[in-house]
């Protein structure tokens, strides 16, 4: 068998397909969420358009974007699977088993599987309130007018707000699980990817919630 | 001490088990589990009836046999602890106690408390020696070893084999065990040989015996007896990366 395929086919080379997906997945997290902040700019939207519209120009950009949506598929699709694989090992369960003695909340196999699927879905809803209309229907009302609209609806909003909090938790396991997949974590390394991990699991959900509960809050005020 | 316990009976590898309730009496706080365990089958095989039968050898925590799901924890409660170091005082009186075998598709049941764990052995053939020559005693300074590097590898060799890191992982992964033989060897001169073929050779024989995939949630080391380090499992990826990189 070619040795590439033998490598994706064992079990330590899916691991570390998801854990790269994952990883790149962060990247676009961080990435997303600083050009985000440009909502905050106080200017009717105007930096935030023509950051949009030069990554929709960009043709590299557009390259990545592929990726991103692969990677994503990917990610998702190999996580359920592997779900089902090991739920499938212990034929017979036990009739005590106490996990919650050993493991923390965010990386129990039953919490993954859930943070990831409600991520999931969180993404196609959102795509489908901006992606869809900008991108695909070709738009008659301007982005930053499409972020006031949605997050002046607090159920909306809250919604969104409870993604973030899942993701925080997919996150608080996935961060160092893709670091040990990939077997840094060791005495010298697991510090600072513990310091890292908190940076990323805490902070990136945090900036995003920001958004909804500002627009909430501008709508309130008598924003647009 | 009284418990009330409820023992999983299974009479062979292909008969359907079910849980059988019995109370053990006048059990002294200081006995070991399978001691409590021994006096129960005691009084079983005076009124006739069939013992639980358990594993068990060293009872002295060294051999690996003895590993029983007690109340939902790989060899009890406590930590650091085979199932034959636990002790009936770390229960409370009275207490109703749940046994239960090793659960996992690699480890079909033989007989009640007793797993087939042989897929273990297999691991360990497909690649967790060395091959050297057995002759007279080579000098033991001819082969410089590292400070650290001896102590990482004495960390990896306390592995007993028991099963309970298979036994606590919700995805029934052998990683632990098979970690700690590649981390062990892979520090050492002696195992650099065949190095890269013997993790190759050991993550495919574990793939084929049916354990399921890791997801470093880590419950493994939270109920391994000895303390087996989840960067044994870091370190094996590492090396199964490298061998698939620079080897063949
Ligand atoms: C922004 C989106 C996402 C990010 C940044 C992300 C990140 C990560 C990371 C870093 C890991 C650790 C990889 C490893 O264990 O080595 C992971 C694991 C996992 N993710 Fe995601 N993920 C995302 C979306 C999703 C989605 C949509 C699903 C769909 C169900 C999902 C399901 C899983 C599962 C099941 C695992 C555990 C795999 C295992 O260890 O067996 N994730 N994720
Ligand atoms: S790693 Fe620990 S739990 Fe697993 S077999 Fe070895 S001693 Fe037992
Ligand atoms: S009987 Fe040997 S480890 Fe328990």
């Amino acid at each position: 068998m070619n040795s590439i395929v033998e490598y994706y086919l064992s079990s330590i080379g899916k691991k570390i397909v998801m854990s790269l997906t994952g990883l790149f997945l962060i990247i676009f997290l961080v990435e997303h969420l600083i050009g985000n902040m440009l909502l905050f700019a106080n200017d009717g939207g105007a930096k935030y358009e023509a950051y949009s519209a030069f990554l929709v120009g960009n043709l590299v950009i557009r390259f990545i974007e592929i990726f991103l949506f692969a990677f994503i598929c990917f990610h998702a699709i190999l996580g359920v699977w592997l779900w089902f694989v090991n739920r499938y090992k212990r034929d017979t369960g036990y009739k005590k088993y106490r996990l919650r003695d050993n493991v923390p909340l965010a990386s129990r196999t039953w919490t993954i599987i859930t943070t990831g699927s409600f991520i999931a879905l969180f993404l196609l809803i959102h795509l489908r309130s901006f992606f869809w209309p900008v991108r695909i229907e070709g738009g008659h009302m301007s982005e930053y007018d499409l972020v006031c609209r949605a997050f002046s609806d607090p159920l909306y909003g809250g919604f969104y707000l409870a993604a973030f909090i899942l993701l925080g938790m997919h996150l608080k396991h996935g961060f160092q699980s893709a670091f040990q997949t990939l077997g840094l974590r060791n005495r010298k390394f697991t510090p600072i990817i513990d310091a890292a991990a908190f940076i990323v699991w805490f902070f990136i959900p945090l900036g995003y919630a920001s958004i909804p509960v500002y627009f909430f809050y501008y709508s309130q005020i008598g924003g647009r | 001490m009284n418990f009330t316990l409820h023992i999983w009976r299974q009479s062979s590898a292909d008969s359907e088990g079910h849980f059988e309730t019995y109370e053990a009496r006048n059990i002294p706080g200081e006995a070991s589990f399978l001691e409590m365990l021994d006096i129960l089958n005691d009084s079983l095989v005076t009124d006739g009836k069939e013992p639980v039968a358990f594993d068990h050898d060293c009872r002295e925590g060294i051999c690996g046999s003895c590993g029983m799901m007690i109340n939902g924890r790989a060899h009890g409660p406590g930590r650091k602890q085979a199932t034959c170091d636990a002790r009936m005082r770390m229960f409370e009186d009275g207490q109703s106690i749940t046994v239960e075998p090793w659960r996992a598709k690699p480890f079909p049941v033989i007989k009640d408390l007793m797993v087939d764990r042989r897929a273990f052995d297999r691991i360990i053939q497909a690649g967790g020696f060395i091959s050297a020559r057995t002759n007279a005693i080579p000098e033991a300074n001819a082969i410089p070893v590292s400070k650290p590097a001896a102590d990482e590898a004495m960390d990896a060799a306390a592995c007993i084999g028991c099963g309970a890191c298979v036994a606590a992982c919700p995805n029934s992964s052998a990683m632990l065990f098979v970690a700690a033989k590649v981390s062990h060897l892979a520090l050492l001169p002696q195992g650099q040989i065949e190095r890269g073929d013997r993790v190759q050779r050991m993550v495919a024989q574990m793939d084929k015996e049916g354990f399921g995939n890791c997801s470093n949630n880590y419950a493994c080391e939270a109920e391994c007896p000895k303390e087996i380090s989840v960067t044994h499992i870091a370190r094996m990826n590492r090396e199964f990366l490298r061998a698939k990189i620079y080897e063949r």
